[in-house]
């Protein structure tokens, strides 16, 4: 059925006074004064301190645990292990999850947490761990992606049968799953072209780096009632997940989000509170636990780490006849990576008639894979770009030229069989190559790069309710996460459709119990698909306005307007009436028909796909091998920019996470499968002394699927970061690099290969 | 874990007294950058914390006659701030401003720096340069030690039960000296050195240089004097072939490891670079001096 | 068991008496035993910034600081540089301008650090800046809008 926001059409070129504008945040005020409460900021009566314990061997068997000991120290009040959990098939997604977040059979990680136990303090609680016997019995171990694949590496799971491949039915093995996705006739197109690159590529796992470790508080009541507050993405997800591996029934489990130290993907998926809900149900009190930030890295899930090949070929006029690609991707010890994205988005953005891509997913004894902005594009766009910049340069064709040639415009069907309505990928290209940077010479001794990146933008399940209040103020309640501000873009689309200041709206996240399922913040979904219901909501409201004036005024209800933020007589002929603000009717509405609230529920759809054009300058020291980013801009198409500093911040914070993955954020295990870097001193993100400002180029191709035209604006600006630092690298010193991080000893080595082959630029 | 006790002695003799008594167990705590960091990845255990930081002398910067005496427990901003001792030793400045952010240089010290015997540590080399003397507290009463007899192993001193570094002594500072100190890190902060180098020389007044010392960090298993970097640039005007032969003693005098901070292969061939580069620093400031 | 310190201390100017284990960090003090959570904690190590706070006026991480250390201090937080909304100190109102922050969860200690670096030095570069804030780790932003809100506020100070 149609909602009332289809049926009243869209008007993305409407005159607006609120959208396009930069009020201060709502929640801002709070957060500059330490008021905001996160994670780890809250208490409850009683709260106990829960501490996990977690295994120190990359794979091994569990024999036994033997958990007396710490269930006799003074303080402690609960202990648990797998066995507190109900038994869930492994190989199925509850069977995973419930693995995941406490060893069952095999412990498949270093940092795999194997027991917990909550005591009265954090002292106790660590003195319980310690107390606590596990008998291992380690097992070979294997990380690398390529080497588990091999016929004779460790298998983590007996049962695990490879998807996509015939005859492997009886074959144990790590790949979770063979897709082959394929366009045209790539040999044929290879055939065709003047030129052909091929070139293979590596990626390391790089973890999304939320600043605010994970912390949650369970209360498990008599009656079995559980209160949870924790950081997260995805309360209703994270809600229902907890149904599913604890046979609790939905309405028994009430997860309310805090504020959101970062998230990035990363806080998608739970890890500590299943456990503190299984704590505080046997210790029949409140249970609080933070990660450690050593746990984080431990026990918390990076991206993929991929070893991929290339090949394009086009021809001498820079048309791309053909693109082929095989790809592993590196899981954890289960499925998830969402290397599916990758086949869809590595090449999309350029109109290609002939593609075949193979992809393989492997499980591996490192951290569960978790989402990263735009998971598994940005590391295969890496290489992507890299080749696409190669056959240019062999064509001598200007790089944003070639792209040029090959870009998708509207009406564009994608590989994954999308058909595109207006899109911006050639105007962000157009603006690019007019922009101050790419016409300013690079500099002496410098390089630079050009990368492009798509993203396809989500919608989903969202509800939201939008409330009247008698004096006209509104309040809004929705369960879509905010990781960074989504609240005021949600505040300025209802007030932009109500016709009020921003400052008459609050919005507020609520718990579980409040509204119906809400998808997880993730995708670039939430402006946009929260932005839809609560326009949605806000016109239902105006409906309603207009009704009960028709009514007070005794006239038909086409006979009203509503008109900013008044609702008036349509015309002279309904009346002489004087004009009512929202808030002259709601303060009347105990005499009508009681209060006056919208309240919608939609599946949405419409995202509009976004595109961005980087433009990066290095310069990069000869003698070891490191590199500053010197300039970087970013050009990107958000459709409409509802709050345009937001929007900038976004694509700010997407590329300095980008250079970050770009030059040296890697997880590094040693010989024994334990991770070497749990911790900021060595997992090295970007510091504010290690980056430049970031310039940006906002374009706005309005989405004509959302009222105000916007698009989502999250993952597009980190997609081809890394693949626009290589490429500067590449200009700046002779040869591109293929493995990331661009780290400095592996920057070093290719430019002494690059002085040895003669083909050194410094 | 249990039994941990906090004590802030207010003489050497009870600091030292304390220490002693506690043998093994005992942790000398000045700035606590480093110990707050083990205590809370559980690598130490200590039964009692010792905060020599009321202890006179432990934090006070002194001058006689161009010679500075400086407590081991003096906080590295309170270090960048002194103008004095600043201009005098701007390699040791070099180093201690690598240390951590501001924040941790709000508490750090070169005393823990020493002792906390890192490989890696950014003062030590500088320090080591420098001919800083440690004057040292013990039960057997004070004696000194240059900073290069301090470090043993990663983690490890000479400093005996019940010891520890009350102060540093910086020698006197001839005409024409300047000393710097520089490191390999992937970013520009925050980072451990993947190699350090500390240049300290001093010319005469036809700029033939008469005295040097240079010493390297995170290239072996403790910081390195290297006399054959040094003698490659005594007697010399410290040319380009003098400061290339100086570079390739640096990288003969590496025994490094490869770890998560670097391979080995790529600290030898980048500890030629930053030597050099620190030496041409060093050179520089010993020209306007 | 080892009993328990007892400190006094003063954080923004009001007096607290509390318990601590010997061993307990400053930061985990004000958090979890004085209920005082504006000071954040993101590694426990030094290295993120979030628990930046001022010691007897010094700039420090609260994590790399032991609670009985405070015994007698003056300890400044985020809590005290603005008592209501109307009285904001023009860091905090220049970064809720220029909108920088996002998550807000680094942004108690880099109001701490960016206040303590413009009363040492009121007209900061855009380099020194960034320096003095390489403690200060943000995920969200890439610092762009968090160098122009210091720079921002360091203006509007300066005016006076």
């Amino acid at each position: 059925m149609a909602s009332i926001l289809e049926e009243s059409g869209f008007n993305p070129g409407a005159d607006l006074k609120i959208v396009g504008t930069n009020p201060i945040k709502h929640d801002g005020l709070d957060k500059v004064m330490g008021r905001a409460k996160f994670g780890a900021d809250a208490f409850l009566p009683g709260m106990l301190v829960g501490k996990i314990l977690r295994s120190p061997h990359a794979h091994a068997n569990i024999k036994s645990i033997d958990t007396s000991k710490a269930e006799a120290l003074p303080g402690v009040k609960s202990v648990i292990t797998s066995a507190d959990f109900p038994e869930k098939k492994a190989g199925t997604p509850p069977g995973d999850m419930t693995r995941n977040v406490m060893a069952r059979e095999k412990a498949l990680y270093d940092g795999h947490p194997v027991a917990a136990v909550a005591a009265t303090s954090e002292k106790i609680a660590k003195q319980a761990l310690k107390l606590i016997e596990v008998d291992y019995e380690v097992l070979p171990h294997v990380i690398d992606p390529v080497e588990a694949m091999k016929p004779d590496a460790p298998i983590l799971h007996d049962y695990l049968r490879t998807k996509g491949v015939d005859g492997a039915e009886d074959k144990q093995t790590n790949v979770t799953e063979r897709m082959v996705t394929q366009l045209g006739d790539a040999d044929t197109g290879f055939e065709e072209a003047d030129v052909i690159v091929e070139r293979s590529y590596d990626s390391k796992p790089m973890h999304q780096g939320y600043i605010e470790p994970q912390g949650c508080i369970a209360d498990y009541s008599e009656d079995g009632q559980i209160e949870v507050w924790c950081c997260t993405q995805a309360p209703f997800v994270y809600r229902d997940r907890l149904s599913a591996i604890l046979d609790i029934d939905c309405n028994k489990i009430n997860v309310q989000q805090s504020e959101l130290g970062g998230g990035f993907g990363g806080k998608t998926g739970f890890y500590g509170e299943p456990l503190a809900i299984m704590l505080s149900k046997k210790a029949s009190r409140a249970v609080k636990i933070v990660l450690s930030r050593i746990e984080v890295f431990r026990g918390t899930g990076p991206v993929s780490g991929t070893s991929y090949t290339i090949k394009m070929g086009c021809k001498k006029d820079g048309t791309i006849t053909a693109a082929s690609a095989e790809m592993i991707f590196q899981s954890g010890p289960y499925a998830g990576s969402m290397y599916f994205n990758a086949p869809n988005a590595m090449f999309t953005r350029y109109d290609l008639k002939n593609v075949d891509i193979t992809a393989y997913e492997v499980l591996s004894n490192r951290q569960k894979v978790a989402s990263f902005r735009a998971p598994c594009v940005p590391q295969i766009v890496f290489g992507v770009e890299g080749v696409v910049d190669e056959m240019a340069r062999k064509i001598e064709m200007d790089p944003i030229d070639f792209r040029l040639k090959n870009a998708c415009d509207d009406g564009h069907t994608t590989i994954y069989g999308d058909t595109w309505g207006p899109i911006g990928f050639i105007e962000t290209l157009k603006q690019a190559k007019e922009s101050d940077h790419y016409k300013t010479p690079v500099k002496e001794g410098e390089g630079r790069g050009i990368s492009t990146g798509f993203w396809f933008n989500r919608g989903g399940e969202t509800a939201a309710s939008l409330n009247l209040a008698p004096d006209g103020t509104v309040t809004i309640a929705t369960g879509t996460a905010d990781v960074a501000g989504s609240r005021i873009s949600i505040s300025m689309m209802a007030a932009e459709e109500l016709g009020i200041p921003v400052d008459q709206v609050r919005v507020k996240m609520v718990d579980t119990n409040s509204l119906g399922f809400n998808r997880v913040t993730a995708g670039s979904r939430t402006t946009f698909s929260v932005g839809m219901v609560i326009v949605d909501s806000a016109r239902k409201c105006i409906a309603e306005l207009r009704s009960r004036a028709a009514e007070m005024w005794d006239v038909p209800e086409d006979g009203v307007i509503f008109e900013d933020g008044m609702v008036r007589p349509a015309s002279a002929n309904v009346g002489d009436f004087e004009p009512m603000s929202i808030a002259d009717i709601c303060k009347k509405t105990t005499m009508s028909h009681g209060a006056i609230s919208g309240h919608t529920e939609m599946n949405v759809t419409g995202a509009g796909p976004g595109f961005a054009v980087n433009i990066v300058d290095v310069k990069v020291d000869e003698n070891t091998g490191r590199t500053d980013v010197t300039r970087y801009t970013v050009i990107q198409d958000v459709g409409k920019a509802i709050h345009p500093d937001q929007v900038v911040g976004q694509i700010q914070g997407g590329a300095i996470q980008g250079v970050g993955w770009a030059l040296n954020e890697e997880y590094i295990y040693g010989d024994d499968g334990r991770l070497q870097n749990a911790g900021f001193l060595d997992y090295r993100m970007p510091v504010a002394s290690d980056v430049p400002m970031v310039d940006t180029i906002m374009v706005e191709v309005p989405n004509p699927a959302h009222p105000f035209g916007l698009r989502g604006v999250g993952e597009v600006p980190v997609v081809p970061t890394m693949a626009a630092v290589g490429n500067a690298i590449g200009d700046a010193i002779g040869i591109r690099p293929t493995s990331l991080p661009m780290s400095p000893p592996k920057v070093l080595d290719i430019i002494e290969q690059a002085k040895a082959e003669g083909v050194y630029k410094g | 874990m249990d039994d941990v006790r906090y004590e802030a002695p207010e003489s050497p003799d009870a600091a030292s007294s304390l220490l002693a008594e506690a043998g093994g167990g005992g942790k000398v705590f000045a700035g606590g950058t480093d110990v707050m960091v083990q205590i809370h990845a559980e690598l130490i255990d200590p039964g009692v914390i010792v905060d020599i930081k009321n202890v006179p002398g432990t934090q006070e910067i002194s001058e006689s006659d161009g010679a500075y005496t400086f407590g081991a427990a003096t906080a590295g901003m309170v270090l960048m701030d002194h103008e004095g001792f600043s201009s005098t030793w701007p390699g040791v400045i070099d180093g201690v401003a690598l240390i951590g952010s501001i924040q941790v240089k709000g508490r750090a010290s070169v005393g823990g720096n020493v002792c906390n015997a890192s490989p890696a540590a950014d003062s030590t080399p500088a320090m080591i340069a420098a001919g800083a003397i440690c004057n040292i507290v013990g039960p057997g009463g004070e004696r000194t030690a240059p900073v290069e007899d301090i470090v043993t192993g990663p983690g490890k001193t000479s400093l005996a039960d019940g010891e520890f570094i009350m102060s540093f002594s910086m020698p006197k500072r001839p005409a024409h000296s300047g000393d710097a100190y520089l490191r390999l890190t992937p970013r520009t902060e925050m980072d451990i050195a993947v190699v350090g180098a500390g240049v300290n020389i001093t010319l005469d007044d036809d700029g033939t240089c008469t005295a040097a010392r240079v010493s390297l960090g995170a290239v072996a298993p403790t910081p390195l004097l290297v006399a054959d970097a040094a003698a490659a640039l005594i007697g010399t005007k410290v040319d380009d072939a003098a400061l290339t032969k100086m570079g390739e003693a640096c990288s003969a005098a590496c025994n490094p490891i490869s770890d998560k901070r670097g391979t080995k292969e790529y600290r030898i061939k980048t500890a030629a670079v930053i030597g050099r580069r620190a030496a041409e620093i060093a050179l520089e400031r010993a020209r306007e001096n | 068991m080892a009993k328990r310190s007892h400190i006094t201390l003063s954080v923004n100017g009001d007096e607290y008496e509390t318990l601590c284990e010997p061993d307990q960090s400053l930061v985990d003090v004000l958090r979890n035993e004085l209920e005082l959570t504006g000071t954040k904690e993101g590694c426990s190590t030094g290295d993120c910034g979030a628990c930046s706070i001022r010691l007897d006026g010094d700039l420090v991480c609260s994590c790399l600081v032991l609670g009985v250390e405070a015994e007698g201090k003056e300890i400044e937080t985020i809590e005290g540089m603005a008592t209501s909304a109307e009285d904001l100190h023009p860091l905090q109102t220049k970064f809720l301008e220029i909108n920088g922050l996002q998550c807000g969860i680094c942004t108690p200690g880099i109001l701490i650090a960016a206040k303590a670096l413009l009363e040492k030095n009121p007209d900061p570069t855009e380099t020194e800046i960034r320096f003095w804030l390489a403690g200060n780790l943000c995920r969200c932003t890439g610092y762009d809008k968090i160098i122009r809100s210091v720079q921002a506020a360091a203006e509007e100070m300066r005016k006076g």
